[in-house]
């Protein structure tokens, strides 16, 4: 794993000033959600990122960025936007669902598919790095390793998480974590994005918020 | 809870718009090198095909293989049937193998609804008799989503043996569902006794009907359904010859030129090409036959996939209490 510099954790109540207004995407009561991350510095996170990003991959020549839907894609193309502004470099940004290859499908009712969207130069050969919003027990990323390796053969697969919450089940690791957050297993993790939920935050809820999205880490 | 999908009619506005969202990120797949998900590992999908198929039997068998389910393709012809077996028993002996799915053809208005009292998976109607056929109805619907962008407030016209048509039936109840405004053309001795009670208009006036329509269905006259005519120079009793039909029913060159300019011409197939719809129409840039038939296999992967995918049904009729017992037999 990637060293990450440990920052200070900006817990603020109230929200800084300047920050979105609060608005209440989030399932369950957000009012008991504590904010973790707040605006300014979920974007600065993820300018780190694109900065290691760049880094690691020695320029980022062959790089591909594939996000988990929804949060995942979106933070894909954030971080596509960010290395373009840092190195003028244009690397191709999609999405990868990975319904049909989760390993609890049969747990419960179908769910509706999210978009599937492989730059037009596919994967063969090139440096795909997948990224996701939490990573939790891993085996999200598992599916999603087995959806790449049906779309073709990547040189290489890395992994890019804006969260890492502990609890693996699998053996997965990621290499750029955006930042780390011991949490307990009761807890859960949201991740909030201008695009998806008009502001940045990343709120961690109390025990019953979301059981279901155990399975997403 | 096991669900079945019997009808066009048991599939709500949510469930018919899930089923075309699903089907347009599964037929992705259907243009990559590996085509094949491990959605259906495992599970088994039987093809219990009593009627003649190409395109529906084939297309059910590749949806499931796609979704990488074990499939048994099971046809009347050589089997025990011919020896007097019932559905009934054909259909418990599949089960007792081991089968999750039931896809089935049948001449019998009904057989589907009938089998899915019998067995404990779930039962999808692929063409009963001249009842329904929801599935060609759904890939229909895909397919002028995809041409046309919308189905809401869409001018669907309906064209020809309405009456032994189940295409044209499980079409009128998905259509009126999704929001679509249907015409149905065709002789008057080819409409169905009560045609007034189904969410459509009726015409028998082509020609006044296709300048308003965004899409025209060609429907294929069903003369193994039909009877001979009363005197022995008489084809058949609906109408008088094959060549007066074409007449005024066939979709021609002349037709065409009446249509608007994106309007599409479908046909669920086997058409026959001169009858219905002249070759130069059936190849035409408007034709949709080609897509409906790649669409289908995407559309029915959906339908497996929403049915078996989970732990329960998303989609389909509620399954009727478990009546192995008490059921009659056939």
């Amino acid at each position: 794993m990637t060293a990450v510099p440990h920052r200070p954790t900006p817990v603020r109540s109230p929200p800084a000033a300047g920050g979105a207004p609060p608005q209440r995407p989030v399932s369950g009561d957000p009012a008991a959600a504590r904010p973790v991350l707040q605006s300014p510095y979920v974007a600065r996170v993820i300018d780190r990122m694109a900065h290691e990003l760049l880094e690691k991959t020695r320029g980022g020549g062959d790089v591909v960025l594939l996000g988990i839907p929804t949060r995942g894609t979106t933070l894909a193309r954030r971080l596509a936007a960010r290395v373009h502004a840092f190195a003028g470099l244009t690397v191709p940004s999609g999405s990868l669902d990975i319904t049909l290859y989760r390993d609890d499908l049969r747990l419960k009712r179908p769910r509706p598919l999210e978009e599937t969207d492989v730059p037009p130069d596919g994967v063969d050969g090139k440096l795909v790095v997948l990224v996701d919003d939490v990573l939790f027990s891993g085996r999200s990323v598992r599916a999603a390793l087995d959806a790449l390796a049906d779309l073709g053969r990547p040189r290489a697969v890395q992994l890019a998480v804006l969260v890492d919450r502990g609890h693996r089940e699998l053996p997965i690791r990621a290499d750029y974590v955006g930042k780390n957050i011991p949490t307990s297993l009761r807890e859960t993790v949201h991740v909030l994005l201008v695009e998806d939920d008009g502001r940045d935050a990343v709120l961690l809820g109390p025990a019953d918020l979301g059981r279901d999205e155990r399975a997403r880490g | 809870m096991k669900r079945h999908l019997l009808s066009a009619a048991d599939l709500t506005l949510e469930d018919a718009t899930l089923v075309l969202d699903t089907a347009e990120e599964l037929a992705q797949v259907s243009a990559r090198t590996v085509k094949k998900l491990p959605t259906l590992r495992g599970r088994t999908v039987v093809n219990l095909f009593f009627e003649d198929s190409t395109r529906t039997r084939t297309s059910f068998e590749l949806a499931a293989k796609r979704l990488s389910a074990d499939v048994i393709n099971f046809s009347a012809k050589g089997s025990s049937v011919s020896k007097g077996e019932t559905l009934k028993d054909t259909a418990l002996t599949l089960e007792a193998m081991g089968s999750d799915a039931v896809v089935i053809r049948h001449s019998w208005s009904g057989a589907p609804a009938n089998l899915a009292r019998w067995v404990r998976g779930s039962v999808v109607n692929a063409g009963d008799g001249t009842h329904e056929h929801p599935t060609q109805a759904l890939l229909d619907a895909f397919t002028m989503r995809k041409r046309l962008g919308r189905l809401e407030g869409l001018k669907v016209t309906i064209v020809g043996d309405i009456l032994h048509s189940r295409v044209a039936r499980s079409n009128v109840l998905l259509l009126a569902t999704l929001g679509a405004d249907v015409t149905l053309v065709a002789p008057p001795t080819l409409l169905p006794v009560g045609v007034q009670a189904w969410p459509a208009q009726v015409s028998y006036d082509l020609d006044a009907v296709l300048p308003k329509s965004d899409v025209v269905m060609m429907l294929r006259v069903q003369r193994e359904r039909m009877g001979p005519g009363p005197a022995a120079d008489t084809e058949t009793a609906y109408f008088p010859s094959t060549r007066e039909y074409s007449r005024r029913y066939g979709l021609d060159v002349r037709r065409v030129t009446a249509l608007a300019d994106d309007a599409i011409v479908m046909h669920p197939g086997p058409m026959v090409r001169g009858m219905e719809i002249a070759p130069e129409v059936a190849d035409g840039h408007r034709s949709t036959i080609m897509e409906q038939v790649a669409n289908g296999v995407s559309v029915r992967m959906a339908v497996l996939y929403l049915l078996l995918g989970g732990a329960d049904s998303a989609i389909g009729a509620p399954a009727t209490g478990s009546s192995r017992v008490t059921a009659g037999q056939t």
